[in-house]
């Protein structure tokens, strides 16, 4: 498809913009005034409409595709919180921020406050910060909470502890917050080599960032000897929420010894990826902890009033303009409010089902390097199809022209050719047998006819893209 | 029937696949969960219906006020959104899709990130963008520990007429790191050249200014960057895009970064969020950047076509040495800044900016003209400008705040000595009638 700018037409406009009615100003001096308008591009309101629909059609969705992604959670997406959260859109942060403006935003801070109470509620810890923007800021904004915690215990620590299966956040946040990275590696079980974690300990030890169950689907049954240890050595245990849809209600991570949890609110509690983005990552602490909780802080007087607290000398301070992504918290909020109770933990027992039954119907076609009862989403490896030249990534792109977004493939990378697949509660057994003809199909391909599946995608609009001239050439801008 | 939301599965179908999968009970599936670490406490509330739900959330946000009229920035900004913005965003196929990482079917999202990057850069005349940011003050943390990787040196200098809340997220991102930061107390409502000189030296990776600066000042940022670089530092400029459409761009001014809030490009106010970060910088940098950049290519016979480019600087692959742990962008709303950019075009974004200039030109006007009250005029504006009343600002506020008038933003808390002033903004969608409201309810709160 031509890009937008090779469309645009000179002196056309997409929108009638309203008349002044004050006096011009007068005119800028020179050295501060730009010489031409930006080369935005410039064209009529149906053209734009025809434009973004037309690239709209290029993409797949959970609207449209099943996406078996591991680690991602692509749950469906109500509908209807994509109404509730236009009631909140037209609201001025700084308002919030004014003297005495927190009585003109009663709604959204009460709002924030109490989906604070129950995302604290849900994962055990005592006090939220909803500010975070994504997964990856709650944990940077955890990190900078745990090394305030040390500072203030005059503790010298340097170096945080991560698994060799962790997400790439875990070690680039505590690195971004000035750690070094001890990386244990995977035992033969799947989880977390205990002995070499034994000796992976010392003083110097901040945190221990663990993903549980982690990103092999695995609930680590020696979490409690794992935070037992780390508290000996006054390291604080960090929990990665990115899994937290397989144990809601099951397990809360401040019941079994962690200090500080990130959830993700765009994986487990139904919003939208908004294709890469915007979430939320709110985080949650313990009472030794909440001293250090970002600014601006939301508390409740003792008339039951919502109040913003925005100094504090022992907070980290900011870590974002204002209110975090407010938009996805509302969303996250009724979410919750329609699940409740029950609503919560029928779906991570039906996203578990899910991933079992899926592991039992394929593991004959694909190798299972850790063969256990997983959690809401588990790794094969396309180890048996790499012996006939077929990996990971034609598997993933056959997969494409049968309709279904690929598994998240490579990672964990502690498991060659990874395939890590996580159905999530909302898919029926319809489309979950559906895609286990699919996988059975590749597999199939790939002893008779690998080259089929080395071509694969042949339905998409471009075939498979050349990723090593794109780096090479660098055109990250249109120039034409 | 509430446990049911969204979860397709009949009974029947449920014991269907557990006997597919040998399993007895759901709760069998939870073995591996020893007993002693399973919730004894989970307090949340029983779920209720769709219906019941949007009734609740409406009862939410009616205890907000209904009418407010914005004189307020701060870093966010009342602006007009055409409708196309809305319906074209509110497409299922761009808001439930995921990160771009197949390329082959995620053509959608990545042409239209390709032409947002293109947008920013022709905005900021700098050559290379990534995907977007979380906001404007994470950009600006990003962009300093960007300047202190590109330089190797180890001290930033805040300007203190950067907004207060960019300066302490950026204080918060260095806390724990090795890093010397430096504030520069304004002079007048702008950078104080002077003093600037004396702090710059061959430990400074960068200088971060803003412009127009938060008391709403332009800066002479042209000058300012030949004294940065003459210290070998980068200077990163904080930007409002939308008066890009008329003030020379941070490119021609030889800022090095330019960073920002996407808000005022289609993005609803939405009580801080979501908007997103942008960030540009010449191409010398392009592997410094954090986060997602998309890059054009071919495919196989040659049709063009975008990918996730330069993964190798990201924490997927490069894990503790990426160059930021960021590992999502604000997708949707970095689309809605390209529609709306689209939508008003080249022509457009210039009478928008020059409108928004004009109001607030009127604005300052009018309320320089109420006894006791002095307009800062020490440099030229935008739509932004500061005013010194004869009492307490927060007093003025609050008052105008009960009369359903967000004036300004005070800035006693923010500055020392300023508590007689405030900010105030003024967009295109406040009429010649609400700018005489204002000025009429300033003067009555001061009598």
């Amino acid at each position: 498809m031509k890009l937008i700018y090779e469309k645009s037409v000179k002196g056309r406009c997409g929108v009638e913009l309203p008349s002044s009615d004050v006096p011009k100003a007068p005119s800028l001096p020179g050295n501060l005034l730009r010489e031409s308008a930006p080369d935005l591009p410039e064209i009529s309101e149906l053209d734009l409409v025809r434009h973004f629909t037309g690239l709209s059609r290029l993409n797949f969705s959970v609207d449209g595709n099943f996406y078996p992604l591991g680690s991602c959670t692509m749950k469906y997406n109500a509908k209807i919180l994509e109404n509730v959260a236009a009631l909140f859109s037209t609201f001025h942060p700084v308002t919030a921020l004014l003297p005495d403006g927190e009585k003109f935003c009663q709604g959204n801070l009460g709002l924030l406050y109490d989906l604070s109470q129950l995302l604290a509620d849900i994962t055990g810890m005592d006090e939220m910060t909803t500010t975070p923007m994504a997964g990856a800021h709650g944990e940077l904004t955890g990190i900078l909470m745990i090394s305030a915690y040390h500072r203030k215990k005059g503790n010298r620590k340097r170096y945080v502890v991560v698994s060799d299966s962790s997400h790439g956040t875990n070690p680039a946040s505590a690195a971004m917050a000035g750690y070094g990275i001890i990386t244990v590696p995977t035992a033969p079980y799947g989880d977390m080599d205990m002995d070499l974690f034994r000796k992976a300990m010392n003083e110097d030890v901040a945190a221990v960032m663990m993903t549980c169950p982690n990103t092999l689907g695995l609930f680590n049954p020696h979490i409690r000897e794992i935070a037992d240890i780390a508290h000996s050595f006054d390291a604080l245990m960090y929990y990665d929420g990115a899994n937290l849809n397989a144990i809601m209600g099951k397990v809360r991570p401040g019941d079994i010894g962690f200090d500080v949890v990130h959830l993700n609110l765009h994986k487990t509690f139904g919003a939208p990826h908004g294709g890469g983005g915007p979430g939320a990552g709110p985080v949650g602490v313990k009472s030794e902890l909440v001293p250090f909780l970002p600014l601006p802080r939301i508390v409740m007087n003792d008339e039951g009033e919502f109040e913003v607290q925005s100094e504090n000398l022992e907070s980290i301070g900011r870590v974002a303009n204002f209110f975090g992504n407010f938009g996805v918290m509302v969303k996250a909020y009724a979410y919750i409010t329609m699940l409740g109770r029950e609503g919560l933990i029928k779906a991570s027992e039906l996203a578990v089902l899910n991933a079992n039954y899926l592991k039992e119907k394929l593991k004959k076609y694909y190798e299972l390097p850790y063969d256990l009862p997983c959690m809401h989403e588990f790794v094969f490896s396309a180890s048996r199809q790499a012996a006939n030249g077929v990996h990971a990534i034609d598997i993933a792109k056959f997969l494409i022209d049968r309709n279904f977004h690929p598994p998240t493939v490579y990672f964990p990378l502690v498991v060659r050719e990874a395939i890590m697949i996580e159905p999530t509660e909302s898919e029926s057994k319809a489309t979950l047998d559906a895609f286990v003809v699919a996988m059975a199909e590749a597999a199939r391909i790939a002893e008779r006819d690998p080259q089929a599946l080395r071509d694969a995608p042949v339905s998409t609009p471009v075939g498979r893209l050349d990723e090593t001239k794109c780096a090479r050439e660098q055109k990250v801008c249109f120039t034409g | 029937m509430n446990d049911r939301h969204y979860a397709p599965h009949t009974d029947d179908e449920i014991r269907e696949m557990l006997s597919e999968t040998g399993i007895e009970r759901i709760e069998d599936l939870f073995v591996t969960i020893p007993e002693e670490l399973r919730a004894r406490v989970f307090n949340v509330p029983p779920g209720m219906s769709e219906f019941e739900t949007f009734e609740r959330m409406k009862r939410i946000a009616s205890d907000n006020s209904k009418e407010m009229l914005y004189f307020i920035g701060g870093g966010f900004y009342d602006h007009l959104i055409p409708a196309v913005v809305d319906h074209l965003a509110a497409r299922s196929e761009f808001y439930t899709s995921y990160t771009p990482y197949q390329p082959e079917c995620s053509q959608g999202t990545l042409q239209a990130l390709f032409e947002y990057q293109t947008a920013i850069c022709r905005l900021t005349g700098l050559d290379v963008s990534n995907a977007s940011l979380y906001d404007g003050a994470t950009a600006c943390a990003e962009a300093a520990l960007m300047a202190i990787r590109v330089t190797g040196r180890k001290k930033i200098i805040a300007d203190g007429c950067l907004s207060p809340f960019s300066r302490m997220t950026v204080r918060s991102y260095l806390s724990n790191l090795d890093v010397e930061l430096l504030e520069l107390p304004p002079l007048d409502g702008l950078l104080n050249l002077e003093e600037l000189e004396r702090c710059l030296d061959g430990e400074t990776a960068a200088l971060i200014v803003q412009n127009p600066n938060f008391f709403g000042l332009i800066e002479d940022i042209a000058a300012i960057a030949e004294k940065v670089h003459a210290a070998g530092a980068l200077l990163v400029a904080s930007v409002y895009p939308l008066s890009l459409g008329i003030l020379k761009s941070p490119g021609e001014c030889g800022v090095d970064i330019a960073v920002g809030d996407g808000q005022s490009l289609g993005n609803p106010l939405g009580f801080g969020g979501p908007s997103f970060g942008f960030i540009a910088a010449r191409k010398a940098f392009i592997r410094n950047l954090p986060g997602r950049i998309v890059g054009e290519t071919a495919d196989r016979e040659g049709k063009r076509g975008f990918v996730l480019t330069l993964q190798a600087r990201e924490q997927h692959i490069k894990r503790e040495k990426a160059t930021s742990n960021i590992c999502s962008n604000q997708g949707l709303c970095a689309l809605r800044a390209l529609i709306f950019l689209s939508s008003i075009g080249k022509e457009g974004i210039a009478r928008l900016a020059s409108m928004n200039r004009d109001k607030a030109f009127h604005a300052r006007e009018l309320l320089s003209r109420i006894p006791g009250v002095t307009a800062l005029e020490s440099g030229q504006i935008f739509n932004e400008f500061t005013i010194a009343l004869p009492v307490s600002a927060d007093l003025v506020a609050a008052s105008l705040l009960n009369r359903g008038i967000a004036a300004g933003l005070p800035l006693g808390r923010y500055y020392e000595g300023s508590e007689n002033c405030m900010v105030v903004t003024v967009t295109e969608k406040r009429s010649r009638k609400e700018i005489e409201l204002l000025a009429l309810a300033i003067g009555e709160a001061l009598q």
